[in-house]
């Protein structure tokens, strides 16, 4: 360890040396620049004031809670009330006013659209597509097809409480799987996708649909409907059109009759509140296919 | 004797004991209270530790480095519980070992996804992300649908979370490679002694192939239970105890 005594200044800077040398050349011992020292001792005295101010040190029965008394969970509580208190008048008018009389108004006609579509964003797009033009097995909600029903009552229903979901007011309805379940076999399959084939304008095996016809009226015609034009009450779809969830073709239709399909909507209610759901019902009713 | 900052200097053992005493002297006073302060967990209804099949599809969750982008933390700032709800709770993670709380989010958090969509649109987005998600740059995980699991090794995954202070019972160990399968088959002999044993815990064919329980059964098993089990009905967030 070198002592003051050792060190020299270096004759050109003038500037003390470290005493360290290597070959001739010898270590200046320049000093930490100003700024940076009373940064450096700033910062310290601030996290001083830091430890008094806010939570910080950890005691035997609970941590120091800091003179402001901050806490950032009671601050997103405080943020949140302020939202609701701004959102309040509007909100109240969305949660209590009948869906109808909530369309005729501009004003809230205007802000349910704006946050029908970011709650659509978030929680319906990944499903129904960020356009609700729907995807095998998520229904397209910008057409006028709805199997469970397109009034605003009938769609607030079902974001409400779901399709087949947890809860115990769900929409539900469960079409047998015919193959998997041995109903029937799989050349009366065959002829009843001919014949779906047929009722639904894709032509279709004659022999096989006259075949079928008693085999429709018999095993779907029940929730379909005698003609195939579906019935809203068991949310059993219209097979006449050239709308389809899981496809139109004869092997998607082949699959459905043998595994039936029954897809999931989970319930909104309890993960949105009223409001929320009315103007979600509202923004998808106003997409272009509500009744 | 006078202190000799040279002889640390000089001394590279001595030096690194003395950088591991003060390095120490940190995490003893960040991490320790945390073990003895009474509020550092807040109490609540309905935490419960995973079932064997959930505890499963978190090891794959694990595996899988989901944890790089997606996290599973609701922070208590408004933005946040405004789009994911409650800000997570200290309690929601108690049986996490490790934690998968996360610090990045090319995806988004995951702390309460569960119920949040369907099993069927679960499956649809980890064989192929963009076939739901078209914006998604998730990789695709169809392969967890094509590995059956097999159970062997389910017991001491449980015993290593009871030694950790996961509170399975004996019970739980003993019928957890039997659990594993009754909670994805929901016909089966198995299924209400399951429910019996967990009672909160949902049981279904989770990835749609009744016929064998497979990752992508474990993995939706734990994406759909994610966030559920608190019941923020009897919690209240306003409490010395509770606040942060």
């Amino acid at each position: 360890m070198s002592t003051h005594q050792d060190k020299e200044r270096d004759a050109h800077s003038g500037v003390e040396t470290t005493g360290h040398e290597w070959d001739g050349i010898k270590e200046l011992n320049n000093p930490l620049p100003k700024w940076w020292l009373q940064i450096f001792y700033a910062t310290v005295i601030i996290s001083l004031v830091y430890w008094v101010l806010f939570p910080a040190i950890p005691l035997v029965e609970s941590a120091t809670t800091g003179v402001l008394g901050q806490s950032d969970r009671a601050d997103v509580v405080s943020d949140l009330e302020a939202l609701r208190a701004q959102r309040a008048p509007t909100m109240a008018k969305l949660a209590n006013a009948p869906l109808e009389a909530i369309e005729q108004d501009p004003d809230l006609l205007s802000f349910v659209l704006a946050a029908g579509a970011s709650v659509f964003g978030d929680n319906c797009a990944p499903c129904h597509g960020s356009g609700a033009q729907g995807s095998v097995g998520y229904p397209n909600l910008i057409d006028d097809v709805w199997i469970w029903g397109g009034t605003l009552e009938d769609i607030r229903q079902t974001i409400r409480y779901g399709i087949r979901s947890d809860h115990s007011d769900t929409r539900i309805s469960e079409m047998p799987a015919f193959g998997r379940d041995e109903l029937l076999t799989k050349e009366q399959i065959a002829d009843l996708a001919q014949y779906v084939l047929s009722i639904s304008g894709q032509g279709g095996d004659a022999a096989a649909v006259l075949r079928a016809q008693p085999l429709f009226a018999e095993q779907c015609a029940v929730c379909h409907g005698e003609a195939g034009m579906g019935m809203r009450e068991f949310g059993a779809p219209n097979l006449t059109d050239a709308d389809w969830v899981y496809g139109g073709d004869l092997a998607a239709i082949t699959e459905t009759i043998t595994n039936a399909r029954r897809g999931v909507m989970p319930a909104w209610t309890g993960r949105m509140d009223d409001a929320t759901i009315n103007a979600l019902a509202i923004y998808v009713h106003a997409l272009g296919g509500g009744e | 004797m006078k202190f000799n900052h040279g002889m640390l200097e000089r001394n590279s053992l001595l030096l690194t004991a003395g950088i591991l005493v003060m390095v120490s002297i940190g995490g003893i006073i960040e991490i320790a209270p945390l073990f003895y302060l009474e509020n550092t967990i807040e109490k609540v209804e309905g935490v419960r530790p995973y079932t064997p099949l959930e505890l499963t599809g978190r090891n794959i969750y694990i595996r899988e480095g989901c944890y790089t982008c997606h996290s599973q933390m609701v922070r208590p700032l408004r933005d946040e519980v405004e789009r994911y709800g409650h800000y997570s709770l200290a309690a929601e993670s108690m049986y996490d070992h490790p934690f998968q709380w996360g610090s990045k989010r090319t995806g988004p958090d995951l702390a309460r996804v569960g119920g949040k969509y369907s099993d069927s649109w679960h499956v649809a987005h980890m064989i192929d992300p963009r076939a739901v998600v078209p914006e998604s740059v998730m990789p695709p995980y169809a392969f967890l649908a094509d590995v059956e699991l097999e159970g062997g090794r389910i017991k001491a995954d449980l015993a290593a979370n009871q030694m950790l202070g996961v509170p399975y019972t004996d019970e739980m160990l003993e019928k957890a490679a039997a659990d594993l399968f009754a909670q994805a088959t929901p016909d089966g002999d198995d299924a209400s002694a399951f429910s019996k044993r967990w009672p909160t815990a949902l049981v279904r064919d989770f990835d749609g192939d009744p016929s064998r329980v497979t990752e992508m059964d474990a993995i939706i098993a734990y994406m759909q239970m994610l966030g559920t089990t608190v019941d923020f009905s009897t919690y209240e967030p306003g409490t010395a105890d509770n606040l942060r």
